[in-house]
């Protein structure tokens, strides 16, 4: 089989991040300013036939924390794959406007996968610092925005680790500092913290949200976990499967900055059995 | 994990038994040396005519490396080659297995007629043998990087060689050196092959025909002393290719770590 790196003609990317906005724009949750995605009537459907994505409309405004919840299939990871321009729609459109102004460059949009996806002949250093590598030469300002990177993951000194010596938590961070590295606007999140144990996945949880807090990008982050999904978010985009829907949009008015100690409080039991409702609620939709 | 010492002395202890197994053996039975010589009798050879055997043996090791370079950079760039182009892969691997499949021996006759030189002649035969197990492994490992990463280096917006020179070849290295392993042995059997249908070709003479020349006059413990030298040459290639490959992988890939790691 020949891979997938020569993009197929059809497989460019359909999310052009300066597309002009045609018609109404869907409203955005963040008010006035235009929204940094915006998804009108998307629907994705695979050669095989089977119908990913059917009619999803979403916009989310600038600095939002978003969290695309739902059970497996429901389409959240090929929504995600649509934002990030991995993978063309086959109705609808999706636009994308990471920057200020209708501007984007590469490194506008960082992602992060469920599986770290490091390379593994590479240093932690020379695995963050691939996406500038990419954009050009490396030179003393941008082994700094690694070092930066790495200290904003808690990775420091770990620089000339390889990846097969860090544990599964480290390395997620050393995945999170490759997608940082650029300061995206968007950060593009699938399920990243589902493979880890629970105590790792609380950690990375809170140092999420530290690092959201100081530069607040725009956060697509797709979980099957209603706890994280009410823990972290400012809003829930409730999915519901075959064909992916979205079946409830719930705004999180939880207080922010986000402790520990909310995760015993009686908001957030609240606010997560809302969720479970909605959730329940779009399944109960599908078996009818 | 076995301890180190045993590593190494329990195969040797297994080759020091049947070499004294054979010595009894030959002994006892009275066996003439022209039909199975002793273990002795192969080493007073060796002795003999040994430095004679090592210039042979220099001139077929020479086949040898040439041959299995000529197969890493060529097999390596056809490989390239094939990955940059789907068409030209679907066009010309059937011709590389068919290549590969044919007899050495069928064809070799054929190679020393129409290349006149003798020391070309005979690294192109060796070089067919040795070049599909690189052309073949490098193939698959540019087309095994991980789809995730490859998605990666889309989103940033990396170039066609950017994709090649970080991602795709750094994923290929243990598949080539995995091939290059195979085609260390392969290249010292095409070279052997080769001179064997060449004859003397020429004024040097390589093992193979020493191999020959002694079995014509009945020399066999001279005949076991080249091929032991043959194979010690094999083992040799191999132990160093394996090495290479320990050397270049070492950091990362699982076949050369070490069990604690």
């Amino acid at each position: 089989m020949q891979s997938t790196l020569r993009p197929h003609p059809e497989e460019r990317p359909q999310c052009a991040p300066r597309g002009k906005r045609d018609g109404d724009a869907v409203v955005s949750a963040a008010g006035g300013a235009p929204p940094v995605v915006e998804l009108r009537g998307v629907t994705k459907r695979f050669a095989s036939g089977v119908a990913a994505l059917d009619g999803v409309d979403l916009a989310v405004g600038r600095g939002e924390f978003l969290s695309l919840l739902g059970p497996s299939g429901c389409g959240k990871s090929t929504l995600l794959r649509i934002v990030a321009g991995l993978t063309p729609v086959t109705g609808g459109v999706c636009h994308v406007r990471p920057g200020e102004g209708d501007q984007s460059t590469a490194g506008a949009v960082g992602f992060v996968f469920q599986d770290p996806t490091l390379m593994p002949w590479a240093t932690v250093a020379k695995n963050v610092e691939l996406p500038l590598r990419i954009a050009g030469r490396v030179g003393h300002e941008e082994r700094e925005r690694v070092a930066a990177s790495l200290r904003a993951v808690g990775l420091a000194g770990f620089e000339r680790a390889y990846p097969r010596q860090l544990s599964g938590g480290m390395r997620m961070r050393a995945s999170i500092a490759r997608a940082l590295v650029t300061e995206p606007e968007l950060l593009l999140l699938d399920e990243p913290f589902a493979a880890l144990d629970e105590i790792t996945r609380m950690q990375l949880n809170d140092d999420l949200l530290r690092l959201w807090e100081t530069r607040r990008p725009t956060v697509l982050f797709v979980t099957h976990s209603v706890f994280e999904s009410a823990y972290l978010s400012t809003r829930i985009a409730v999915m519901a499967p075959r064909p992916g829907r979205i079946a409830a949009d719930l705004a999180v008015t939880l207080p922010q900055p986000r402790q520990r100690t909310l995760r015993t409080s009686p908001e957030y039991a609240a606010l997560c059995e809302r969720v479970s409702l909605a959730l329940a609620d779009a399944m109960e939709q599908h078996s009818l | 994990m076995i301890e180190r010492l045993p590593r190494i002395l329990a195969p040797l202890a297994i080759g020091i038994a049947f070499l004294i197994g054979w010595e009894a053996a030959v002994r006892l039975s009275g066996t003439p040396p022209y039909i199975l010589p002793a273990p002795s009798a192969v080493a007073a050879s060796l002795w003999m005519d040994g430095p004679s055997l090592l210039g042979s043996l220099l001139v077929t090791l020479r086949i040898t490396l040439a041959a299995l370079a000529a197969a890493a950079l060529i097999g390596g760039a056809i490989a390239l080659l094939f990955s940059r182009s789907r068409i030209l892969e679907v066009s010309l691997f059937p011709y590389a297995v068919i290549l590969q499949v044919t007899p050495i021996v069928a064809i070799a006759p054929l190679i020393i007629i129409w290349v006149r030189q003798p020391f070309l002649a005979l690294l192109v035969c060796a070089w067919i043998v040795a070049f599909f197990p690189i052309v073949s492994n490098t193939t698959l490992g540019l087309n095994s990087a991980d789809r995730n990463l490859a998605a990666l280096f889309r989103l940033y917006g990396a170039s066609p060689g950017q994709t090649l020179r970080l991602l795709r070849m750094p994923t290929a290295l243990p598949y080539f050196l995995a091939g290059l392993r195979i085609s260390g042995g392969l290249a010292l059997i095409g070279a052997v092959v080769a001179e064997f249908v060449a004859g003397t070709g020429g004024a040097e003479t390589g093992l193979a025909f020493r191999i020959l020349e002694a079995g014509y006059r009945l020399a066999i413990p001279r005949l076991f002393a080249a091929l032991f030298l043959l194979s010690l040459t094999g083992i040799v290639i191999y132990l160093a290719l394996d090495l290479l490959s320990r050397a270049l992988l070492r950091h990362w890939h699982e076949s050369a770590l070490n069990e604690e790691e």
